[in-house]
């Protein structure tokens, strides 16, 4: 396989060394556990956090004679995940096995696509910045492949003095290995790419993407070369387990592989561990000692084929992607592009965002998400499922807004205390006496009395018409906030004689 | 040889529904029969007679009630690579110590809901690979048949040799088998008896010891082509459990039986007249092509021109695939384990122990053609050699020949511990070359007795049928069986 540099070359990018500049190159590797409710090859359930060993089907454990079936479900999730990555489904592709002796690996061989993976090239669209300038730069990032395969279960090695457990829970358990290609040319532009990919699947629904439990993990190649040449030689990190470690890993690596060279020396091809705890890369192993998987063409199952219909069906029902909608939030709303990416950074959000704004206006119900609620959130360190203001409370105080029933800065008010004691806005409104006061005899009087006890200030007013603010701020003093501003401003300027 | 064991499938079937007898008596008598004779032929490495005294007692409720099954009350032999719940499911390897599955075979299943009832399990070459059941940690089957000029015991063949000593020494009315390169067909022509064995994924292989699982295909031996019909339409079917198993209508093959073969165009395919094969097999083969002439067939001749490619690209598959089925067995979940503080000298030690001779044999095969750099001289090729089988083939159907008649097999029982065998497992693997190419093409072959050799000794007849048309094979396999009568051996033992 011949590997495309696809990316032109930009100084920008570029970070130094001692004796010239280098460009980091990084291609990843993520395994995405599918969301589906069995496994990929038998019926054992899926959940997360069960005793050791209770999801676990006769083939799970490779019992004699046992024979894998392929879970549909698993299939729709692969195709749907290509269709968001933009990529080529291919309708006809084979199951191999990757031949190994582990004792967490039953079958002694792990069941993947070698050869012919369900689905080709693809592309992400990153957004990297801001820079200097506050710009935010759109790059693509190939998808080489992504292919169905088993995860493995887990060792256990700390419950025994002199022996060894093994839970097979997530044995067989589906996984999508999403292939990039050498496209991505910084830390930064890495975290990007997982941040997006991550974003994109959680869309989709076919991964939960929580990569502290491990239902996403990454493999991270590094290479680093002077500007102009060909790839260096990579050594791959294995499990990167959250995204910063990702960006540290790769840094470290970088620097690593930078300091080695400048000292005339080589990079060994290897496969390396990234330590969180020191923030450093260590060997695993080299080449040499690289296995031999023997794959080939597992024989238990046919070549997994389907038709155009099957893929034009999931592709009609597949759900808007964060960057069609985002477009969308910005020409149909008129929305800024930043509001629109941060409305958009979660499908929970941007549905919340959408049910505010159903027949609202889009860009006060985008402040109203944005600055208020997602505000509130994140200083509780809450997410958007455990808000305790719903989109349709939020909803119902927007349109108290629009109705002119209460006042912007009352309605911050309210929004304290339906955050804080939940309830119906309008009833709250009503019960509390929150209400604008609109009925401009009410406000008159009001205007009156504040005129009556202060003669010295109409007269200083008459001579300096902007003192009638001084007025509005004492009508709105005296009716508690509740008078409609524009009118006591109206009225109080009439009132006044001033223009 | 009681008169109860020596009835056929179809017989005893008969004679049960007409309560000539019970299913308990019948039991009994093949359970008496076994006592008698295992200890010398060695066929059964478990006798199962509670369960078997179980199964026909209730046998014979349901047939007092007149809601029988197909095979209700019949007692059966089962292959011990076959997984039999809470039963010895060894694949008499060693490895395998003790192991008893939680579940059932669909194969066993099927045959159990047709009401048959199981005698025990039955002897094998380990994980089915040999050609004479001496691979068996269990030790050899013995063949019931011995030479006109000597005691000396034979081998029946294998990997199925218990099932096919089974029935043709009258352990048992029938025997499941399975057939990976000829181990249906071999030990059943070694034996006097009828094997076939079907289309690949006319029946399940879930539940099946795995081998090589892109060739293994379960398959009867029993005493005539008749009881082997009626066997094989409660065995096969389609299972969700193994995507490799088709789902097609099973017919009634014991319809087939008896009609005639008038019409019908056989195959003679040149390439299986092999250099050094002895005049009594080429003798044989022409008299079952006389046979099929005069009773109407068409005879002609074909070329299957990759035929001498079959063998050594067989034992590339085979083996490759047998690497991987067989990586399982590693100590850690079931079956036997060497314990050491290293989990790779685990492995080893276990492994080590575990298998026999030909087993690691095949592994490291396997484990060489697989390897990087080696892949593509040896495995691809030899698929792409397949291919070129299955055209051979092809070719010939689509020329309008219904069935192929070859020899089964190219001498007929050696003698246990044959010198020359043992030296070279090349003349052992030759042992399949009649054979091996109806694997490699997934197609059915039929092996039946069609005469004696000069020692006394019964050889049989292969036939090759189209995918899933088993029914042409058991007209024409019925046709030989007519016309060279049934081979019983003398008891000695």
């Amino acid at each position: 396989m011949t590997i495309i540099d696809a990316r032109q070359f930009d100084q920008k990018r570029t970070v130094p060394g001692v004796t010239g500049d280098w460009e980091i190159i990084v291609g990843m590797e993520v395994h995405a556990q599918v969301l589906s409710r069995a496994k990929l090859f038998s019926g054992a359930s899926t959940e997360f956090g069960k005793a050791p060993n209770a999801n676990v089907a006769l083939v799970d454990a490779a019992m004699p004679g046992m024979l894998p079936v392929i879970n549909e479900e698993c299939v729709r999730q692969a195709v749907r995940t290509g269709l968001g990555l933009r990529a080529k489904i291919n309708n006809r592709s084979v199951f191999d096995r990757k031949n190994y002796f582990y004792p967490d690996l039953p079958q002694g061989y792990q069941i993947s696509q070698f050869k012919d993976p369900i689905v080709g090239e693809g592309t992400v669209v990153i957004s990297v910045g801001p820079d200097r300038k506050g710009e935010f730069e759109e790059i693509e990032i190939g998808i080489e492949r992504l292919h169905l395969e088993q995860d493995a279960g887990k060792s256990i090695h700390d419950r025994h003095p002199s022996m060894s457990c093994v839970d097979l829970n997530r044995t067989g358990v589906a996984l999508m290995e999403i292939v990039s290609k050498p496209d991505i040319r910084s830390a930064d532009e890495a975290k990007a790419y997982l941040t997006k990919l991550r974003m994109i699947l959680r869309y989709l629904g076919t991964c939960n993407g929580n990569m502290d439990e491990g239902s996403m993990r990454a493999d991270v190649n590094v290479s680093v070369r002077r500007p102009g040449e060909g790839f260096g030689t990579r050594c791959e990190i294995k499990n990167v387990n959250s995204i910063r470690f990702v960006g540290q890993a790769i840094e470290h690596e970088a620097r690593r592989q930078i300091a080695i060279l400048e000292e005339g020396g080589t990079i060994d091809q290897e496969t390396r561990l990234f330590d969180p705890g020191k923030g450093e890369t260590r060997a695993m192993r080299s080449k040499e000692e690289a296995h031999d998987y023997r794959y080939f063409p597992d024989p238990d199952l046919l070549p997994l084929e389907f038709d155009d219909a099957f893929v034009e069906g999931l592709a009609a029902e597949l759900t808007e992607l964060p960057d069609t909608k985002r477009a969308r939030f910005v020409t149909e709303l008129g929305l800024s592009v930043y509001d629109a990416s941060i409305l958009v950074s979660e499908k929970a959000i941007a549905d919340f965002f959408e049910q505010v704004a159903e027949g609202r206006d889009g860009k006060l119900a985008a402040n109203w998400v944005i600055n208020d609620l997602l505000g509130a959130l994140n200083k509780d360190g809450r997410g958007i499922d455990e808000t305790p203001v719903s989109a349709r409370q939020l909803g119902t105080i927007l349109d108290l807004i629009g109705k002119g029933t209460i006042s912007g800065k009352i309605a911050k008010d309210l929004f304290a205390i339906v955050w804080e004691e939940g309830g119906d806005p309008a009833e709250i409104v009503e019960s509390r006496g929150m209400k604008q006061v609109t009925d401009t005899g009410a406000i008159e009087t009001a205007v009156d009395e504040v005129i009556a006890a202060n003669p010295d200030k109409v007269e200083q007013a008459k001579a300096k018409p902007s003192l009638a603010g001084w007025f509005v701020g004492q009508v709105m003093k005296a009716t508690g906030g509740k008078a409609n501003p524009k009118a006591v401003n109206a009225i109080v300027k009439e009132k006044l004689g001033v223009e | 040889m009681s008169d109860l064991t020596s009835l056929t499938i179809a017989e005893a079937r008969d004679k049960l529904r007409q309560k000539e007898f019970t299913s308990a008596e019948l039991t009994d008598a093949y359970l008496s029969a076994i006592r008698g004779a295992n200890e010398k032929l060695n066929a059964y490495v478990t006798v199962t007679e509670d369960k078997a005294r179980a199964m026909a007692k209730a046998s014979d409720e349901r047939l007092a009630k007149g809601d029988g099954g197909a095979l209700e009350g019949i007692p059966l032999g089962i292959k011990d690579l076959f997984a039999t719940k809470d039963v010895h499911t060894q694949a008499c390897s060693h490895i395998l110590d003790r192991f008893t599955p939680p579940y059932e075979s669909t194969v066993t299943q099927n045959l159990w809901n047709a009401g048959a009832v199981m005698l025990g399990k039955l002897n094998m070459d380990e994980f089915a690979m040999g050609s004479s059941n001496e691979t068996s940690y269990y030790g050899p089957v013995t063949n019931p048949w011995r030479s006109k000029q000597s005691n000396e015991n034979l081998v029946p063949g294998g990997s199925s040799g218990g099932s096919a000593t089974a029935v043709s020494a009258f352990l048992c009315a029938g025997a499941t088998a399975t057939d990976t390169g000829g181990s249906i067909r071999q030990p059943a022509a070694f034996t006097g008896t009828v094997g076939i064995k079907p289309t690949y994924g006319r029946c399940s292989r879930w539940g099946i010891v795995a081998f090589a699982s892109s060739l293994d295909q379960a398959g009867p031996i029993a005493r005539d082509v008749r009881d082997a019909a009626i066997m094989l339409k409660e065995m096969a079917s389609v299972d969700d459990k193994d995507t490799t198993s088709l789902d097609r209508p099973v017919p009634d093959y014991e319809a087939a039986v008896g009609q005639s073969v008038k019409g019908l165009k056989i195959g003679i395919p040149k390439e299986y007249r092999i250099e050094g094969m002895p005049g009594e097999i080429d003798e044989l083969w022409q008299r079952g092509i006389h046979w099929l002439k005069d009773a109407g067939a068409q005879i002609v001749d074909i070329t299957l021109p990759h035929t001498k490619y079959a063998l050594p690209a067989y034992y590339i598959v085979a083996p490759a695939e047998a690497s991987s089925n067989l990586a399982r067995y590693d100590g850690v979940r079931y079956g036997l384990r060497e314990q050491s503080d290293d989990v790779v000298d685990m492995y080893e030690g276990t492994r080590s122990k575990g298998f026999g001779a030909e087993v690691k044999r095949r592994i490291m095969i396997g484990t060489y053609v697989l390897s990087a750099g080696y892949y593509d001289a040896y495995y691809l090729k030899a698929q792409k050699v397949r291919t070129l089988i299955k055209r051979d083939f092809d070719l010939a159907f689509e020329n309008g020949v219904d069935a192929i008649l070859t020899p089964a097999t190219p001498s007929s029982a050696f003698a246990i511990d044959d010198a020359e065998m043992a030296a070279d497992p090349v003349k052992m693997y030759l042992n399949d070359i009649f054979t091996v190419t109806v694997n490699m093409a997934g197609l059915p072959g039929i092996s039946v007795p069609a005469g004696l050799d000069a020692k006394g000794l019964p050889l049989g007849l292969q036939l090759i049928g189209r995918p899933f048309d088993e029914e042409t094979l058991f007209r024409a396999a019925h046709t030989i069986e007519q016309a060279a009568g049934r081979f019983t051996p003398e008891r000695w033992w």
